[in-house]
Parts: C-alpha cells; structure tokens; sequence
C-alpha cells in the first residue's frame, strides 16, 4: 500500500465490518450467536468497532448444551456486562426436558447435533430473521462452499445447490417469512488470522485455550476432558496432562490438544507450526467425509 | 503483508483443481489430519499419487462427480502475501458461478492445456476476466510434461493468445509454461524448462503489484447505517457509517450527497477509537458532517468535485444467473451498494456468443445469458462506470418474487 497503512488484518477487519451493517441495515430482527468460543468473541469486537457509540442493532444469543466449560460460561456473562448488551440463551436442557430432543446414549454422546433443534427453536420463538456466526471458510470443505450470506428454509436447511450467486461486495438478504439468513462476517478469515487479530486488539479470551493442567481421558484417539457430562466407564483411565483447547464447544465434542502455550504468542507459533487442523480436534467432523455438509443442510450453525 | 484474491479459469481436464491443489502442497498450506484424509480417499492418480484435485471439491455431489459445481473459496499464506482463491468450474452451464468467483477477484489465471492451446473455453474465460474488468492476467499453459516440455509448442500458444488478449484489451498479461501434476514452475522453477527464464506462478503471485491498475480515486462512501445512540451524554451524535467505495476522504472535504444533492463539509472522520484525518478506499468508518443534512441507509456521499452520474437510464452488460429466464415486462430490485430501487430491462440491445464473441440480436435472455441491456431505474443510482470505478459501476438484479439473485450488472455508460 503507498501512502497509507492497510495491511490484511486491517482489510478483513473492514470487510467484516461492513458485513455487519449490512446486516442492521438489511434485517428487522438479527441475532449474533455467541458460543464463547475465540471467533464470536472476535465477532464481538467487529460489532463494537461497527456500530460504537451506538447499541448493538442486535442481542447475542447462546445456545447452551448444558455440557459447557465453566471458565465459558464466566466469561460469556462478564463479558455481557463489559459491554452492556442484551443475552438471550437458548437452553439444550429446556429441549430435552419438553420432549423435542433426546438425550443420545453410548460411549460417544453427544449433545452437539441435539443443538440445531435449540437453534431452531430460538430462531423461531424470537422471530430472528438473521443469526451471525464465525463460522470460516478455512475451516472445513463443505464450508468452503457456503456464501457470507447464507440462506436457510423455514426448516433451517442449506441448499448447497439453490445458493444465491454472491457478487462483488452486494450481499442479498431478502427473505420470505419464516426463512432466515445465516451470517458469516469473518467467512475469509484463517485461524492464524483470528489468533492475529486477537493478538493485535489485546481481546481477553476464556482461559482454557491456554495451556494448563486438566484430568482428561483417551477416546478416539483423542483427550478429551473428564467431566460428568462423558460416558465414562471402568475402561476410561483419567489422567493429568498439560494441555489447551484449540476451539470451545461442548465438553463431550471439543479434544485438547497438549501444550504448553500460555501467552498468544506461544500459540501462534504453535499454530504456524501445527501440522493438525483445527476441526481435527473435533469429533463431530470426523463420522463422515460429508459430515459438516451433512449436518448444515439439517440446519446446524 | 496485504491480500492478492486471484480466481482460477479452468476445467478440471485442463488440471484447475490440480493446479490450486499444487499450490496448497508445495506452499505446506495441507495440514496432517486433510492430508491423511485425503491418502485414505478412493480417488488417485494413475501412478498412486495423491490427486491433489480433491482439496478442492467441497460438496458430495462434486466428489462423486469429479467436478466442481460451484465457488469454493481457499486461503493460503506466504511471508509475502496473504491469498484468496476463489476455484471456479469451468463448463459453461456455470458461467454463473465462475462470474460470481471473478467479480470480486483482482487476479486471473486461466489455464490452458498444452496439448490442445487456446481452444473455445479459453475464449469464453478470458471473455468473461475482460467481461469483470480484471486487469491481470496469468496465462498457465499447463501440462507442458505432456508435450515433453517444448519451448515452440508454449510459443505458439501464446502468440495465439496475445491476439486474443489484444481483442479483449486484457491490460497486463503473463504466461507461465507449467505442469501443476508434476510441479513445474508452480512453486519451484522447473528443471526441466531451462529456456522458460521468467518466475515461477507462486513468485509472480507473489509480487504482481495490483494497486496501480485498480484503483479509483472518486472518493465514494455509500451509507449502510446511521449511528445514533440518544443517549443523554450523545444527544446529538449522528455518524454516517460505510466502508469507502473508492478515492480519499478527508477532514473538511466538501461532500455531496447522492440522490438529495445535500452539500456539506466532514466534520470529524471516526473509527472506534480513532479519530483519522483521512478515510481511504476500503476502510470502514463513520463521518460525521457538519451541519443539518438529512441522510439514510441508501444515500452515498462522494466528493463535490467528482459527482456521480446522473441518470435513471443505464446502458449495462448483464450476466443473467437464474433458471427462470429474464422478462422484460415486470419490474425487478436492483441492488446498488446499499441502495435498493425497482428498475426493469427494458431493452435487450444485444446477447454475446461467449465461445465466439460474437454479438447477435436478442429477445430472450436465459440462465448463463451475457449481452448489454438498457436498465430503467426508478430512483437515481450514485454510479460510476465500471472501467472508471469498479466498486460503484455494478449491481445485481433480485427478482422479487423469489427474492433470487437473478442478474450481475456491469454499467457501461449513462443514457
């Protein structure tokens, strides 16, 4: 750049913005989703630089397994009360305990896909014409494919095949009834570019994705923290490892990865350097090679 | 380090996804656990090797297929650059697609294959990076393993293509002799091309400068949203917020806002914490005015001494990207930025044979259909032309009653 500094933080960042007023320009009632994890947090940042002094146009919305790490749920509320904005949380244990999910069973519960009806039900009850997730595109194939604004039916289903062309920077986001729109600002982000820009705005973050000692236990080939919310049995050896988590989901999905990474620093050579991507540590990723596909044409983020 | 967003023109027989997967490899940009899934995949070369094409196919359909329906969106980085490849498919029952992963493009590579040089598909891309106003181009003249890397079968390719390129006033182009199977010049100079004495694709992509060419200096701001928080302290606050078009604001620039003709001074330039003298293409900001002026989502502010143009008829190129096909007699949405108004096409002056260039009188206009077309606007669009200001010189067309995005609109000149 000649005469002014604008460097690729600085360009995703302004894309990401302005995806964000388009949003509060385009919809009457947008939510952003927030899971505590390190992209809603970045989005949360995006959403201040977009709309500052101002309100947020929209609350965020937490829908919440039941099954989270509690050093999330801490920070999530703190965080809502730093920067004054509404939560609304959508309860996976409300579904369950209504009869619209059942609990799996087996070694390899999960609460992960009971999730999309919760989703769904929060959409419906407030009537949200527009959820904004972090979800990117670096993250996974069937992801690679899906537009910034992406269009959902009345049953929350991705057409992989009907999406709507996406040209130049012109999002269209109109709607019938009852559909709505799914939002992803920071689509072209990577994760070494989120763990930049964390790194650059000095944004606080959950302690878990930082190194520290934790009971886990082996399953698929992969440590998973011990808690309650896993089937374990007499099979499952406990054990403490140094370790972090490279995303925040629910505890029974979300592997750690060992490590010894305590400063962002730390961990953004640990990424340079990882040869694991980062829906790797995700077993929800790992039952198909179209699992993500899969699961976003049923309605999930 | 800034952001190259290049899109590859090709089919997969001409090695596209090949190529895009060469690149990935060769730059370490497939982690382990892809790697590992794509070895235990069925799909492999003739010799056992890895097929690198699949990196690239997202969609089930396009695994079973071999083929890629529709943009799949890559990242990769250097210590140079950061890059976006948008992989588009190549068969022309796509165009569509592959106008949507050029239109936000800065770079093309179209791949032609040595064994058979330019060929009807490689008119039709170029066609269409002339079409998006790309200005540069890469020509990779792919497979050269296959015609034992000769430097006269590459030569004659490209003094074929320099008459296509010099037809389609293409503004910069550069060819590259590669083999993306076997890794020639993708990211290492090859060995095997002695006489090949220019850079390898990666290095090029490296430094190609794309900032000379592309940008526009009418200073452009279209409003997405007014910041008013009313709050007590705040009573009064009222920012414009919107991400720059195009061209430079800057503190107590005289502004003109567009479709009202409103004239004022800026004020205050604000960025979050940040209070900046000047705002330039591509950052988002919000500005703040002084005096009253009444302005909503939809406006644009520009700079007094360039004006946008001023019309509500607007001969343009229209790319038509829907299965029910275009009808002259109802009123679409034209989207313009942040600014929506009904419009209709009310003349279809002429359709293009996109493998031949050919122009040819017209009454309809089906999916994949590119020509040049009289837009009727009901409200005035802040536009510029599309070779002066890309960011402002295009829209798209929704129909709504399917609320579909139905049409790409390149304007070409004001009625």
């Amino acid at each position: 750049m000649s005469e002014y500094n604008f460097d690729y933080l600085d360009e995703l960042e302004a894309e990401a913005i302005h995806i964000l007023r388009e949003v509060a320009g385009q919809f009457e009632k947008p939510a952003l989703l927030f899971s505590g994890g390190k992209d809603s947090i970045t989005l949360v940042r995006l959403a201040e630089k977009a709309f500052r002094p101002g309100k947020f146009p929209f609350p965020l919305v937490h829908i919440d397994t039941g099954h989270n790490f509690q050093e999330t749920i801490d920070y999530r509320d703190q965080m809502v009360e730093r920067i004054g904005e509404r939560l609304i949380v959508g309860s996976v244990q409300d579904s369950i305990n209504d009869g619209k999910v059942v609990e799996q069973t087996g070694k390899n519960a999960s609460r992960n896909s009971l999730q999309t009806i919760t989703l769904l039900d929060t959409i419906a009850k407030y009537e949200f014409d527009a959820c904004i997730g972090g979800a990117r595109r670096d993250e996974e194939k069937a992801r690679a494919k899906e537009r910034i604004f992406s269009v959902r039916d009345e049953f929350g289903q991705w057409d992989p095949k009907r999406q709507r062309p996406e040209l130049w920077n012109i999002y269209n986001g109109r709607i019938h009834k009852g559909e709505n729109v799914r939002i992803f600002p920071i689509s072209n982000w990577t994760e070494l570019d989120v763990w930049n820009y964390i790194r650059r705005e000095k944004i606080e973050l959950p302690s878990i994705y930082f190194s520290h000692k934790r009971d886990v236990i082996t399953r698929n080939g992969q440590l998973m923290a011990a808690s309650p919310f896993l089937n374990m049995d007499n099979e499952d050896i406990v054990f403490n490892k140094q370790v972090r988590f490279r995303t925040v989901g629910d505890m029974s999905c979300t592997a750690a990865v060992e490590s010894e990474a305590v400063l962002i620093d730390d961990i953004i050579s640990e990424i340079s350097a990882s040869k694991i991507s980062e829906r790797g540590a995700r077993l929800d990723d790992k039952v198909s090679e179209a699992a993500m596909e899969d699961r976003k044409k049923g309605g999930y983020f | 380090m800034n952001i190259l967003k290049f899109f590859t023109a090709g089919s997969v027989d001409d090695g596209k996804s090949t190529l895009i997967g060469r690149l990935l490899y060769d730059t370490d940009s497939i982690l382990a656990d892809q790697l590992e899934a794509l070895q235990s995949s069925n799909r492999k070369n003739d010799d056992g090797s890895i097929d690198l094409a699949i990196l690239t196919d997202g969609l089930r359909a396009e695994r079973e297929q071999g083929i890629t329906i529709d943009v799949a969106y890559k990242y990769f980085q250097t210590e140079k650059r950061k890059f976006i490849i948008a992989d588009t498919p190549g068969h022309i029952q796509y165009t569509r697609n592959m106008v949507t992963g050029a239109s936000t493009a800065n770079l093309a590579i179209i791949l032609v294959d040595a064994r058979n040089g330019v060929v009807e598909q490689t008119i039709r891309h170029s066609y269409l990076v002339s079409l998006l106003g790309i200005k540069h181009v890469v020509v990779c003249i792919n497979k050269m393993d296959m015609v034992n890397y000769s430097e006269d079968v590459y030569s004659s390719i490209i003094n074929k293509y320099k008459d296509l390129a010099k037809q389609l006033k293409l503004a910069d182009v550069n060819y590259i002799p590669v083999s993306a199977l076997k890794g020639d010049n993708i990211v290492q100079n090859s060995v095997n091309m002695d006489w090949y004495k220019g850079e390898s694709l990666l290095h090029f992509l490296e430094k190609v400068d794309t900032d000379n060419l592309d940008k526009s200096q009418l200073a452009r701001m279209p409003v997405q949203w007014v910041i008013r928080p009313q709050t007590d302290e705040l009573h009064d606050y009222r920012g414009y917020a919107g991400r720059v078009l195009s061209g430079t604001f800057k503190v107590n620039d005289n502004v003109t806002i567009i479709p009202s003709g409103a004239t004022s001074t800026i004020k205050r330039i604000e960025f979050f914490d940040q209070f900046p003298d000047a705002a330039h293409a591509g950052q988002s900001v919000t500005i703040h005015l002084n005096g009253d002026v009444d302005i909503s989502r939809g406006d644009t502010i520009v700079n007094a001494s360039a004006l946008t143009q001023d019309t509500k008829l607007i001969e343009a190129d229209l790319c038509w990207m829907d299965g029910r096909a275009l009808d002259t007699s109802i009123t679409y949405l034209i989207q313009h930025n942040s600014k929506t108004t009904k419009c209709k096409v009310s003349e279809i002056l002429h359709k293009v044979d996109i493998n031949t260039l050919e122009k040819h009188d017209a009454d309809e206009f089906k999916l994949n259909d590119i020509g040049r077309v009289i837009i009727k606007t009901a409200d005035t669009l802040a536009f510029d032309l599309y070779d002066d200001n890309r960011a402002n010189g295009s829209a798209i067309l929704v129909d709504s009653r399917t609320n579909l995005t139905v049409g790409a609109l390149m304007f070409r000149a004001a009625m």
